[in-house]
């Protein structure tokens, strides 16, 4: 049938495409990484990543905290919308994936608009007296644009998990004498595990690896490892060894991040596709 | 608590949700109808953003740009990935797996990474003097960056269906006389096709909204989503906001339309379905 050896060659021209334009750009950012500009040896770079502590514990931070924050937020969001008949919730799955398809720098952007000194959200407190509150250019402003951007990357994977959750199951819990705290700790969290990892993954990985959603709400004074990585490569601090090196830590800290929720569910990607 | 209680609980945080989603860009598309120029003062109603926009060189061009770079590297990364589904399927579980674990690679790394990494290995290439005196950058640097994230959505996409295929199809074409290529234009690709498109479909829309990948390896061309970057660093014109609402209806009617097509097919097949019950019944009666 189709298995024939003739038929494997159909694969050749993306095996090749896939080494050039997928591995050796790694291997290529593994070498830049422990060389200096001379081309020699060095593992300068890795140990000068040292000063920038403060920057990847910044990172790692907003990036927890925004997957924390979207994870409490979308929770009853995919548990409401998994409850609902099928054609509403064809709707409801509509309308959370239409925000993600308008270019994320224009959702940004209007954050901007409405954080500033004098956005809306001040004169909209400025007419109950309150007010003005500083909140652009603040580290809670950086996460909440996370939280913002990449909630739906939450909400889908919890709610196709709750999907298969079956009613039946929580009535049982109920009629055991579950209170709805046990219902959620004990039916719920456990039975959508697979796409909590999921979620998690989803939002921590481009959270903690952005570079816009820092420069725009961030202002100048919270730089991010994406930041970081950007200055080196196309910035005034042009340095490719560096900034390679900065790579290579931040793809350590993803494949850690992606190990750990990995651990949750086998099949954790299948929520993503 | 009683039900009416906890209904009206969900429906108000759905609501609240929701509000929060849709409030940025309900902010955006008001403010292009601002006769003022500030972000903050809405002064009188205008349409002239959007007259402005139509003759904005920069946007245009931009958007060109970003139509043609998408609809030519799906093209192309469709056809290699749907190549590569095929020949990987015929290979034994152990290549299977090597290879997918690494097509995995460009979509669970972050964007920002795989950017650079191709960044790199074009500055490499410049420097062996490969692509001229003024290195790679540019057309070719942008498409070779938006195949290689897109195939492997291609490969995903398409390989599940693949599976599903039933193999005696393919077969008995052979049997029938047909040549292997015949069979594969001619059973093996109808079958596929609506996997293929909607492959198609996922890279036209990741290649015209990705930013990242794109603004490491432009050179100095600008794409729709570098140009919008490059507007949100300079002093602001409300065309943006203009853009942003046209984008949005754009993007729901794309949306409405699947919408009503996807259910229209829907009441087609069951409608069908119940007629063909009936004939059964029909059929059994006589």
């Amino acid at each position: 049938m189709l298995r024939t050896k003739n038929s494997r060659w159909a694969a050749a021209p993306y095996l090749v495409w896939m080494a050039v334009f997928i591995v050796v750009p790694l291997l290529i950012v593994i070498w830049y990484a422990l060389t200096n500009s001379d081309g020699a040896f060095t593992l300068e770079n890795l140990t000068s990543i040292g000063r920038y502590t403060s920057v990847f514990g910044r990172s790692l931070l907003l990036a927890a905290e925004a997957t924390v924050i979207c994870l409490v937020l979308a929770f009853p969001v995919g548990y409401f919308l998994s409850r609902l008949r099928s054609n509403k919730q064809h709707i409801m799955l509509m309308l959370v994936m239409l925000p993600m398809w308008m270019n994320f720098l224009l959702r940004t952007y209007a954050w901007m608009t409405l954080l500033e000194k004098n956005g809306l959200i001040n004169k909209f407190l400025g007419l109950f007296g309150i007010g003005p509150f500083n909140m652009i250019n603040t580290s809670g402003a950086v996460v909440l644009g996370m939280v913002y951007n990449y909630l739906p990357y939450m909400i889908l994977p919890l709610y196709t998990a709750m999907t298969k959750i079956d009613d039946s199951i929580i009535e049982a819990a109920q009629d055991l004498g579950s209170n709805p705290g046990q219902i959620l700790g004990r039916v719920l969290i456990p039975l959508s595990k697979p796409g909590i990892a999921t979620g998690i993954t989803m939002v921590f990985v481009p959270s903690v690896s952005t570079f816009i959603i820092s420069r725009m709400l961030g202002g100048g004074a919270n730089l991010l490892i994406g930041d970081l990585i950007e200055l080196q490569f196309l910035g005034n601090s042009y340095n490719l060894n560096l900034g390679s090196a900065m790579s290579l830590v931040l793809m350590v800290i993803v494949l850690l991040c992606m190990s750990f929720t990995s651990t949750f569910d086998e099949e954790e990607m299948e929520g993503v596709m | 608590m009683n039900k009416h209680h906890s209904r009206l609980l969900q429906r108000t945080y759905l609501v609240l949700i929701f509000g929060f989603m849709y409030l940025p860009i309900a902010v955006l598309i008001a403010y292009s109808f601002n006769e003022n120029k500030s972000r903050t003062v809405f002064s009188g109603f205008t349409l002239g953003w959007y007259k402005s926009l139509l003759h904005n060189e920069m946007i245009l061009s931009a958007l060109g740009l970003s139509v043609v770079l998408a609809l030519v590297s799906s093209v192309l990364a469709t056809v290699l990935g749907t190549l590569a589904t095929i020949g990987i399927h015929s290979m034994s579980r152990k290549s299977q797996l090597i290879i997918n674990n690494i097509s995995y690679v460009p979509v669970v790394n972050p964007e920002i990474i795989t950017g650079v990494s191709l960044m790199l290995l074009f500055v490499l290439c410049g420097r062996l003097g490969i692509g001229g005196d003024n290195g790679l950058f540019g057309w070719t640097t942008l498409l070779i960056a938006h195949i290689t994230f897109n195939v492997p959505y291609v490969i995903f996409n398409v390989a599940p269906k693949l599976r599903q295929l039933d193999p005696s199809l393919y077969t008995a074409a052979l049997d029938l006389g047909c040549t292997p290529r015949q069979a594969f234009f001619k059973v093996l690709l109808p079958q596929l096709s609506p996997a293929i498109l909607s492959a198609f479909l996922i890279c036209l829309t990741y290649s015209i909204d990705d930013f990242i990948i794109s603004y490491f390896n432009c050179g100095t061309m600008q794409t729709l989503p570098i140009a919008i970057y490059s507007m949100t660093r300079k002093k602001v014109s409300p065309e943006i906001n203009a853009l942003s609402a046209i984008m949005f209806l754009v993007i729901l009617g794309i949306i409405l339309i699947s919408n009503a097509a996807d259910s229209h097919v829907y009441r087609k097949n069951q409608a069908a379905i119940r007629r063909d019950a009936a004939g059964q019944k029909e059929v059994e009666a006589a």
